[in-house]
């Protein structure tokens, strides 16, 4: 039976072959020949522009020169000593706005070199190949903490141990990763690569794992501090904000990062039930990530409705495409007013045209329409959770913490990065230069 | 990793990888930057008697470009370095005092008179420079004025000239190879008659880069006019590559230390030109092409490939492919090969059926039961390789060995043992032999 036109919230409303092709790859790898061809495009520009644009100033030059030659394992090694997490990077940069805005190739042809791809060929090379490329420095019998094991803490962690300091990586959840085995959008990341990068990560050797260890519940800030030379917490954002409105406890009204966790945590697609109409209120990345995927999950109508225009909206020009030729409607200046039941279940929303009122601000038109839905997705921003770090006494600002440009917080001997520090871009390769940065900063520490 | 550490003629340095005496070397702050980017070594631009000659105001280098823009070859008509020997003397002095681990050696070309070079050589030996290099190979400007190819051209100067440095110094002296010649063993053997502790090749050779069509000047043009200048850059490698094994396998300069140049823009490159006899290699085009990061790539490059091979030592392979250089007339005339066209990657661009079918044997077919297919007639193909250079993707043709049957194109018997020329029937000289 087609489960296509099906209401209500079902699993299995694809064939095998959808859910395969929905969920493969967005952008298959280079082939070596690809590879070779888009590398000799590029023009080894001098203090090259991709270089700066990239977070973690990867020499994207020497590189691609190095794939030119037949070298592609010593390209990893080109990137990895900048950015250990550069295979998930490949995957999920934003570089269109970040190394491949700023190609020369652009102003040439508007087609810049396709760096993410090349080094996605380059850093798949060396991770297939297993071959270990780094080796501690000698023990300096130093002890550091590192809480959080999403890219900003797995980054820190793998610089301390090369320095030769012994790391315990405390993590909440089972598996390893954060964002990268939870969040990030699965056809960017198929294949288990979140888990298969980790590996590499760890091989360095030096990084002992407590998974369950929960900062704030079954361990303690303090505790830590009193027991290691230093602490660095990479937690992320642990919150979602909450819409406010009359109708948020339906069912059938879910936290978007929640389902997208679960998505990423069963193989089997068509054992998901998505709704047949459905509506993401909020206008960044997640909100596309998890239209994107529930229309690919077999959604017959998914519209992603955001409070203000195109140019607020966070999700960058070519996520808001993939949204669009994915089939998800876009709808903008439109406020939830409140969401509608039927014996206990969703079965709409309300949203409030605005307009933009003075300030950057907006204000209702007074007119509103109803979207009906059997699903509702809440994507409207996540945020940090500071009681894990207790009566520590860590200064925030805002609502995250803050850290200087060294990522040192407000209390001696504790540094914090990635998503849960003020100030971020909230995006992977930002959180990996944090974890770095803090890692450098710990080790002159230590060791000055 | 590999140990890429080198050792040419007892200088040391970290790696093989040195610049060739071009302006990359001609001052203090080019050569600091070098070291600095990682290069092993250089050859100082090469000195010359005060006063110090003079270049052209006008453009000095002319290049071709492959698609895309890529440099293929380059050109100049640049003379050797035009400021005072003073100048340059105080620089590398300070240079080698602050690098200690680098290679230095000083380019030299002074008139051809013993008194000349007895002059300028304890001035060099002053400054603690590794050794020196005889520049007889500029074939521009330089040559009118009886110096640089015009030297380098006639291998009694050489021998005399090598001799005279021998004598009056303890520095090291390689000799620095012009290719405007026809047979580049005459020069090597003669500089290894004057003593030399080993040559380097190859200088630049003598070219014109293209006209202006509108001036109907050569490239590059001096106010209307131009002049034959020195070719180099990756489009030399292949004859630099020859003259370069030509010496190594030649047994009467056999074990003549070798530094290569020409054409050198990769790690692969470099051992090209190792492979072959070289100990180490110099580099000018390439780095006056992207400067000096490139020197990055080769170094990890060399290394990496070091590793993959387990070769410890840059020792371990340097001269590896000498014994595989052969004359012609050894090569195994009872080696068959026919192609191979592997349909799965085949393209269909037909490219291998067009070039084969116009210009050499008519042996790939361009139909098939009504559609467009590339098939190989074993008895047309000679096994010449043409359609497999011109294939857009690689690995789509090869080679393939016949061991046994009958060559479908001879209907001779494929036989496995070796037989060159020199038995063959069809030679006069075997058969007069064989009476
Ligand atoms: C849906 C979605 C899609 C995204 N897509 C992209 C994208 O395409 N490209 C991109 O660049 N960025 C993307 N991002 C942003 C990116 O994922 C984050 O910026 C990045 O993962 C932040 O890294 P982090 O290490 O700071 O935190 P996280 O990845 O969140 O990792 C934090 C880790 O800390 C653990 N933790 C939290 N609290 C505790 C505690 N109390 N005790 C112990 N452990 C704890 C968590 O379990 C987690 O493992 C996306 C984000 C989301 C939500
Ligand atoms: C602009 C320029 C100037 C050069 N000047 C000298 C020189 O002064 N002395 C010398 O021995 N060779 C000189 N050469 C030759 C180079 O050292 C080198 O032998 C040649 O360029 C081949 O190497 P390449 O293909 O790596 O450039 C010069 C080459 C160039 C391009
Ligand atoms: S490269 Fe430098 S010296 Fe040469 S023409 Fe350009 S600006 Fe002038």
């Amino acid at each position: 039976m087609d489960k296509h036109r099906v209401s209500g919230v079902v699993a299995g409303r694809l064939t095998a072959r959808e859910y395969q092709d929905n969920f493969a790859d967005i952008h298959p790898p280079l082939s070596a020949h690809e590879a070779l061809v888009e590398a000799q495009r590029c023009y080894f520009c001098h203090d090259a522009p991709c270089m700066n644009a990239c977070p973690t100033k990867i020499d994207v030059p020497l590189f691609i020169r190095q794939i030119a030659t037949a070298n592609p394992k010593g390209a990893a090694l080109t990137i990895f000593k900048q950015n250990i997490v550069g295979g998930m990077c490949a995957r999920v940069c934003p570089t269109e706005t970040l190394c491949e805005e700023v190609c020369v190739r652009n102003e040439a042809e508007e087609k810049p070199v396709r760096i993410g791809l090349l080094q996605r060929y380059a850093t798949d090379a060396l991770i297939e190949s297993g071959e270990q490329k780094f080796a501690r420095a000698a023990a300096t019998g130093r002890q550091v903490a590192v809480v959080g094991a999403g890219p900003a803490g797995l980054a820190c962690a793998h610089r301390l141990s090369m320095y030769g300091h012994d790391v315990t990586l405390f993590e909440a959840k089972d598996k390893l990763g954060g964002l990268n085995e939870y969040g990030l959008a699965a056809y960017k990341t198929p294949d288990d690569f979140a888990q298969r990068e980790i590996e590499y990560i760890l091989g360095i050797g030096g990084i002992e794992v407590r998974s369950g260890a929960r900062l704030g519940e079954n361990v303690s800030l303090d505790d830590l501090a009193k027991g290691h030379d230093a602490v660095f917490l990479g937690l992320g954002m642990g919150g979602v904000n909450a819409l406010g409105i009359e109708g948020e406890d339906l069912d059938g009204v879910v936290d978007a990062i929640d389902y997208i966790a679960e998505l990423r945590q069963t193989p089997d697609k068509s054992r998901l039930p998505v709704g047949r109409r459905i509506v993401v209120i909020g206008g960044g990345m997640t909100a596309v990530d998890i239209a994107v995927q529930t229309k690919r999950l077999g959604a017959e109508e998914v519209a992603m409705v955001y409070r203000r225009g195109a140019e607020q909206l966070k999700a960058s020009g070519y996520e808001q495409e993939l949204a669009q030729t994915s089939g998800v409607q876009i709808r903008l200046w439109s406020a939830p007013v409140r969401i509608l039941g039927e014996g206990g279940k969703v079965a709409g929303v309300e949203f409030e045209y605005q307009s933009a009122g003075n300030g950057g601000g907006t204000g209702g038109t007074g007119e509103s329409f109803v979207l009906p839905a059997d699903q509702v997705f809440k994507a409207i921003g996540q945020k940090f959770l500071p009681a894990c770090v207790g009566e520590s006494g860590v200064a925030l600002k805002g609502s995250r913490i803050a850290v200087d440009e060294e990522r040192r917080t407000s209390v001696a001997k504790i540094w914090a990065g990635g998503d849960c520090v003020a100030g971020g871009e909230d995006l992977t390769v930002a959180s990996v230069e944090d974890g770095k940065l803090a890692a450098e900063s710990i080790h002159r520490s230590l060791t000055a | 990793m590999a140990d890429l550490r080198s050792e040419f003629l007892g200088i040391k340095s970290p790696n093989p990888f040195w610049l060739a005496s071009a302006p990359p070397t001609d001052r203090e702050v080019n050569v600091t930057r070098a070291f600095k980017a990682g290069w092993g070594g250089v050859v100082w631009k090469t000195l010359g008697e005060d006063p110090h000659i003079v270049n052209v105001n006008g453009p000095r280098y002319g290049a071709i470009h492959g698609p895309d823009r890529q440099l293929i070859g380059f050109n100049n008509i640049e003379l050797i370095t035009d400021r005072p020997l003073d100048v340059n003397l105080r620089e590398i002095k300070a240079v080698k005092k602050a690098w200690p681990d680098r290679a230095i050696v000083v380019s030299l070309m002074v008139p051809c008179e013993e008194k000349s070079w007895k002059a300028i050589l304890p001035l060099v030996e002053e400054t603690g420079a590794d050794g020196i290099e005889l520049n007889f190979g500029c074939p521009h400007g330089m040559s009118e004025r009886g110096m640089g190819s015009a030297v380098g051209q006639v291998p009694e100067y050489v021998e005399m000239v090598a001799r005279w440095c021998k004598q009056h110094t303890r520095m090291p002296v390689i000799v620095k190879l012009t290719p405007n010649i026809s047979d580049i063993r005459q020069p090597a053997r003669a500089a290894k008659a004057g003593g030399a502790d080993a040559v380097s090749l190859i200088n630049t050779i003598n070219s014109i880069m293209g006209v202006d069509l509108d001036t109907m000047a050569p490239n590059p043009p001096t106010d209307g006019k131009g002049t034959h200048g020195g070719y180099c850059g990756p489009a030399v490698k292949p004859i630099a590559l020859n003259m370069v094994a030509e010496i190594a396998r030649d047994p009467e300069t056999a074990g003549l230390p070798i530094s290569a140049i020409g054409g050198i823009t990769t790690w692969r490159d470099a051992v090209d030109f190792m492979a072959l006899g070289a100990s180490n290699v110099q580099v000018c085009t390439a780095a006056m092409t992207y400067g000096f990061k490139i020197v990055e790539d080769m170094i990890e490059g060399l290394s990496a490939f070091m590793d993959e091979k387990g070769y410890s030592g840059i020792g371990d392979f340097v001269g590896a492919a000498v014994p595989n250089v052969t004359d012609w007339q050894y090569l195994n005339l009872n080696y068959v090969v026919k192609a191979r066209i592997d349909q799965e990657l085949c393209i269909k661009c037909g490219r291998c059926h067009i070039v084969c079918e116009d210009t050499s044997h008519q042996a790939i077919t361009e139909v098939k039961n009504g559609v467009r297919y590339f098939d190989v007639k074993d008895e047309e193909c000679v096994g010449c390789n043409l359609c497999a250079s011109v294939c857009p993707v690689e690995g789509c043709i090869e080679m393939v060995q016949q061991t046994s049957g009958t060559d479908a194109r001879t209907g001779k018997p494929i036989d496995n043992s070796y037989a060159n020329w020199t038995t063959h029937p069809n030679n006069p000289q075997a058969a007069s032999a064989a009476e």
